[in-house]
């Protein structure tokens, strides 16, 4: 633990910590343009140059200098603010200081520090040095004359996203960061290039002239693109969201996202439902209608109906309070036939450890045996992935995978695509697994089978047998692909006592069981060709997707960045989004609306507010009592025994970027489908680690 | 002036064959298992009492450098032997490598059982094709001869020798970019520290070192560090010392000499002095481009070694003379320097990526005279500003050459902007 001085204060640190990070424990801010914490260290922007004294007679790079005992640093005196002037003028001088014009504008490391250290004019009368931009597919637009050669850029997409299509080439004043063979940057993560980037060469291409960041309004949210539930901040002018960002949460999503977290926004533009509609009982057609008639709609024809033959089905993007709500509708309607699973997985919800991801995503770190079961994390969770890389970046981490063989950005294992090698896997291994912290991730697709709850029972052997759970560690995670499901499992949104669950209901609409089905944001499966005509379908949600088609009333609700709202991420995370702007037109909140209906039916909610079915959520389930924080859970059994098919695993995401309705309505989401259609069909395949 | 019998390099001008078979005669290879069997403490002892300084440019005392490597690292060693010769003004290793590659290979040997290390790898310049192959060749001869691979030369140390080409880039002669170089990456100076001795080729403890360097270790080891520290100047500048001098003297040439010899001395016994007698001196570049140029009054008196050329303001640097005489554009020969520092940089590094270019550009201006009097201030400033500010030392080599300029020719380039003025009015 060596002990320095930084301009006079003490501070003792961790051995192997850089003068910058010791300066900014002690709050002391030192410039820098290529250093980046998650990144390694080039050293090649010079701006961090300190004075160390009793060293050698010129600035060292405080990134790459490791903290010494004894060492006097400043960061404030004459010979560092000479070195950085001169450094920030030899960035200035070929840099096109086109900030007017530039998006980085306002929020741009260099022209912050070009006040701190530039100088009021320019001492270089030669020409500029111009660079021609790159194409690096719909996502990244690039002005590389703007560009300093930082190199975050080259390092991210080397070392973060695994894809290492970036690099430096050329040499001298010459050097220019590219692709070299002209291609596009095919990584899930490459929004996060414009966040990394200083300067604005690399600037988002759907956001390219829309707004300044100094109007926008900034929000605090969460993800729903994907159970991980990444924290986000929303920009929004007016009513409109301009862009999405990242939020640092350590635990979840560190400071990256997603493309899709980040560029579906879009879709929040488009093909919205902003106002009530029925189907006209002559023509077929769906007509606009006011909510007072459309509720009234509903009322009559649930009146006539018995609640036995009413359901309720839960989609991806529903948040807890507008479930918790339409159980509780439910319920004092006498129907116990509710179900959120609308992927068709079979698992056994009873036991909470069954179906949460235990380990946390910031145990993956320190895992050192990774198992994937059925499941493309790169597809289904995106952070996760990177996660994942990121164990086997810094420690080399064993990976084995079981199913869907894809493009991981780490090397793995391979060890089969079917239940049967799983078993086949445990058996070998039982007992006999070299690690101390082994962990495994199976994907929830892996459940959408027939022998869904026979596996799960197979897995929660499993877990025991490879050493998964001990008292202080818990390595058996399910990793879910859909924002909504572990709340809705938390709350009990499945079929209730006698109830029938997803495919009894659906069945049911052909045999004439299921006579009304209310469809709450539940967009996954072919509401057109799997519900019966005869079954009065109401549909909430916000957007005129699949099952808006087929439904009898619709009722416009509010998308994530319009409400405030809990999720509960694949951890079993509680968090909240908050509102950003309105719902369109005439949409509403999307508890309300079930609250109104349940006030049309004569069987009124008993919560007027937000903060009051929040308050009813807390007390009903302790889960919910504290937002970001993980209970661990229990260990206990789950599953049935039953016979296993020999049907190999498949991955639940087939279109990574057309998961939701969202994503579908979003025009950026299309063209990197388009762009990157080589990436997602043809995985290429990966050799085995060893 | 050195004597006959105390010539290392008795071949540097190709007079005789680079093969075994004459090398021996001229008493390589001689009893090599001996000194091998003194041990690595005795060698590296003998080395740092030899008083041999890197001939690279550094000039780093040789058996200190040697002792830095680890005893016991668990890992693999490695000696990295730098024959990218590419400062301009220097052609010593080039020499060697044609002419004397035998004494190399017996220093790689030597050093690099001084090391722990069982394999040495010749870095050489692109360029070099020819030297290359010779190179090749004499590994080819020394493996057959049992003097490298197993059991190399009876010592009972196993030693490897590969040859590795570079592409030509200057950057790639510094060490790091070396390393980066070698390891199938682009030539980029790495961070120091770790130093390579500690975390070097492959991560593992590396010692880069000139092939002056190693090639002059085994005839020290022969005839001993106090045969060694008795030539030269003195004891911090011991030796001898191989100089190239090129430009305006009747006969450049490449020639061994006690390390401190006058410069005076130098041109005027070796290269048959300067073009139209010494008061025709305009100034020299006494250790290759990147070192500041001297005066004639300077020149008239200073010896050449490390710590006088420091003290005159200069360095020894790879001991590359260029000589100039009156004739000279001294501006434009700086300006060019300039060029050459701009087309290598590697462009990591801001203020030499950036700073080069922009004293070249200044430079071709002042050629012409097309700049104004303070624009040499700012010249010197932006010199200042790259300086020092770098990962490794192009930075400064870049720099230095424009401050010798301006230290000592600053009269010169302010004529030229009168003159310019005065044509343009």
């Amino acid at each position: 633990m060596p002990k320095l001085t930084i301009n006079g204060m003490e501070i003792e640190v961790e051995q192997g910590t850089s003068l910058i990070q010791a300066a900014e424990m002690l709050g002391v801010e030192i410039p820098r343009f290529c250093y980046h914490d998650k990144l390694s260290v080039p050293a090649n922007c010079r701006m961090c140059l300190v004075e160390v004294e009793g060293g050698p007679p010129k600035p060292v790079a405080s990134c790459a200098m490791a903290c010494g005992e004894g060492m006097v640093v400043k960061t404030d005196s004459p010979m560092v603010q000479k070195a950085r002037k001169g450094v920030m003028e030899m960035l200035l001088i070929n840099h096109p200081l086109d900030c007017p014009i530039c998006d980085q504008g306002g929020e741009c490391d260099l022209q912050d520090q070009a006040v701190a250290y530039g100088m009021d004019r320019s001492r270089f009368h030669e020409n500029k040095r111009a660079v021609k931009d790159k194409e690096l597919g719909p996502l990244i637009e690039t002005t590389m004359t703007r560009c300093i050669n930082c190199t975050r850029c080259v390092r991210f997409s080397e070392e973060i996203a695994g894809t290492p299509t970036l690099g430096q080439f050329h040499r001298g004043e010459d050097a220019e960061i590219g692709t070299f063979i002209d291609k596009i940057v095919d990584t899930e993560l490459s929004g996060n290039l414009i966040d990394i980037c200083p300067v604005g060469a690399l600037t988002s291409k759907p956001y390219a002239f829309k707004a300044r960041s100094w109007e926008l309004k900034k929000t605090e949210s969460i993800d729903v693109h994907d159970a991980v539930g990444s924290n986000i901040r929303v920009d929004s002018r007016g009513n409109e969201v301009m862009r999405i960002l990242p939020r640092l949460n350590e635990d979840v999503n560190e400071e990256w996202i997603s493309d899709k977290t980040r560029f579906a926004y879009d879709g929040l533009k488009r093909a919205r439902l902003d106002r009530p509609y029925i189907r006209d009982a002559d023509s077929g057609k769906l007509k606009e209608v006011s909510w007072a008639e459309a509720l009234g709609v509903i009322a009559a024809k649930l009146k006539t109906i018995k609640g036995e033959h009413i359901a309720a089905l839960a989609g991806d993007l529903a948040d807890v309070e507008s479930m918790v709500a339409l159980k509780d509708l439910l319920e004092s309607l006498g129907s116990p036939n509710m179900d959120c699973r609308t992927d068709g997985a079979k698992f056994d919800p009873t036991n909470r450890a069954g179906y949460i991801f235990n380990s946390g995503i910031a145990g993956i770190e320190e895992a050192d045996h990774i198992i994937l079961v059925g499941t493309n994390p790169r597809t289904e969770a995106t952070m996760i992935n990177a996660r994942i890389r990121k164990a086997w970046l810094e420690r080399r981490v064993k990976i084995t995978v079981i199913g869907p063989k894809a493009e991981l950005t780490y090397p793995y294992e391979y060890a089969g695509a079917t239940p049967q090698d799983l078993e086949k896997f445990v058996k070998a291994h039982a007992g006999k697994l070299k690690a101390e912290k082994p962990l495994m991730i199976v994907g929830a697709g892996a459940f959408q089978r027939e022998d869904g709850e026979a596996l799960h029972k197979v897995l929660c052997d499993s877990a025991d047998k490879l050493g998964l759970i001990r008292d202080d560690w818990n390595g058996f995670n399910i990793l879910h692909h859909a924002a909504s499901r572990v709340g809705a499992l938390d709350i009990g949104f499945l079929p209730q006592a006698g109830g029938k669950g997803f495919e009894d209901i659906i069945a049911g609409t052909k045999d004439g069981s299921t006579k009304a089905l209310f469809l709450l944001n539940a967009d996954e499966f072919d509401a057109r060709s799997s519900i019966g005509w005869k079954t009065f379908v109401i549909y909430q949600g916000h957007h005129g997707d699949h099952a808006a088609a087929r439904a009898d009333v619709i009722l416009p609700g509010a998308a994530y960045t319009e409400k405030t709202a809990t999720y509960v991420n694949t951890e079993g995370r509680v968090q909240m989004t908050h509102q950003a702007i309105f719902p369109p037109g005439e949409a509403k909140e999307d508890w309300k609306i079930i609250r109104a209906l349940s006030e049309a039916l004569g069987k009124t909610l008993p919560y007027n507010t937000g903060a009051e079915l929040r308050k009813h959520i807390q007390t009903t389930w302790k889960t919910f009592a504290e937002t970001d924080v993980l209970n661990g859970e229990k260990w206990g059994t789950f599953g049935e025994k039953g016979k296993l098919s020999k049907d190999a695993f498949v991955s639940p995401v087939k279109q990574y970027y057309l998961t939701n309705p969202i994503a579908r309505a979003s025009k950026t989401m299309q063209e990197c489908t388009g762009a990157f259609a080589a990436n997602t069909s043809a995985p290429k395949i990966v050799e085995a680690a060893e | 002036m050195l004597s006959d019998q105390d010539r290392i390099f008795t071949n540097i001008y190709g007079w005789n064959s680079f093969s075994l078979k004459d090398a021996k005669k001229r008493g390589d290879w001689d009893k090599t298992a001996d000194i091998i069997k003194l041990g690595r403490d005795k060698i590296i002892e003998e080395m740092k009492a030899s008083g041999l300084r890197g001939r690279g440019g550094a000039g780093f005392p040789t058996g200190l450098k040697w002792s830095f490597m680890p005893k016991d690292s668990g890992k693999p060693h490695y000696l990295v032997v730098n024959a990218d010769e590419s400062e301009p003004g220097t052609c010593k290793d080039r020499d060697i490598l044609r002419y004397e590659p035998h004494k190399l290979l017996e220093g790689c040997l030597i050093a690099g059982f001084a090391m722990g290390a069982n394999a040495a790898y010749i870095y050489i310049r692109g360029e070099f094709y020819n030297e290359g192959s010779e190179v090749e060749r004499a590994i080819a001869e020394a493996y057959d001869a049992g003097l490298l691979g197993k059991n190399a030369a009876g010592s009972g140390w196993d030693f490897d020798v590969y040859l590795h080409r570079g592409a030509g880039a200057y950057i790639c002669g510094e060490e790091t970019a070396l390393i980066e170089s070698l390891e199938g990456n682009k030539g980029q100076p790495r961070n120091k520290p770790p130093f390579p001795a500690m975390a070097g080729l492959y991560s593992c403890p590396t010692t880069v070192n000139n092939v002056e360097t190693i090639a002059v270790a085994p005839t020290i080891m022969r005839r001993g560090a106090n045969w060694f520290s008795n030539l030269g100047l003195n004891e911090k500048n011991a030796g001898t010392k191989l100089f190239c001098i090129s430009g305006h003297v009747n006969q450049p040439c490449n020639v061994e000499e006690e390390m401190g010899i006058p410069l005076k001395e130098l041109i005027e016994r070796h290269c048959g002095g300067v073009r139209g007698g010494w008061d025709n001196l305009l100034g020299v570049i006494p250790g290759g481009s990147s070192t500041p140029v001297l005066t004639k009054e300077t020149c008239d008196s200073i010896n050449m070694d490390f710590d006088s050329l420091k003290e005159a303001g200069s360095g020894l640097g790879t001991a590359g003379v260029i000589v100039m005489d009156k004739s000279t554009d001294i501006i434009y020969a700086i300006a060019r320097l300039s060029q050459f520092y701009m087309h290598e940089s590697c462009g990591q590094c801001t203020p030499c990526r950036e700073g080069a270019g922009w004293l070249w550009r200044v430079m071709t201006r002042m050629v012409k005279g097309q700049a104004t009097i303070e624009e040499i201030d700012m010249l010197y400033e932006v010199t200042k500003e790259i300086e020092g500010h770098t990962i490794c030392a192009l930075g400064d080599a870049a720099a230095w050459p424009v401050q010798g300029l301006i230290r000592h020719f600053r009269p010169e380039m302010e004529k030229r902007i009168m003159e310019y003025r005065k044509a343009a009015a």
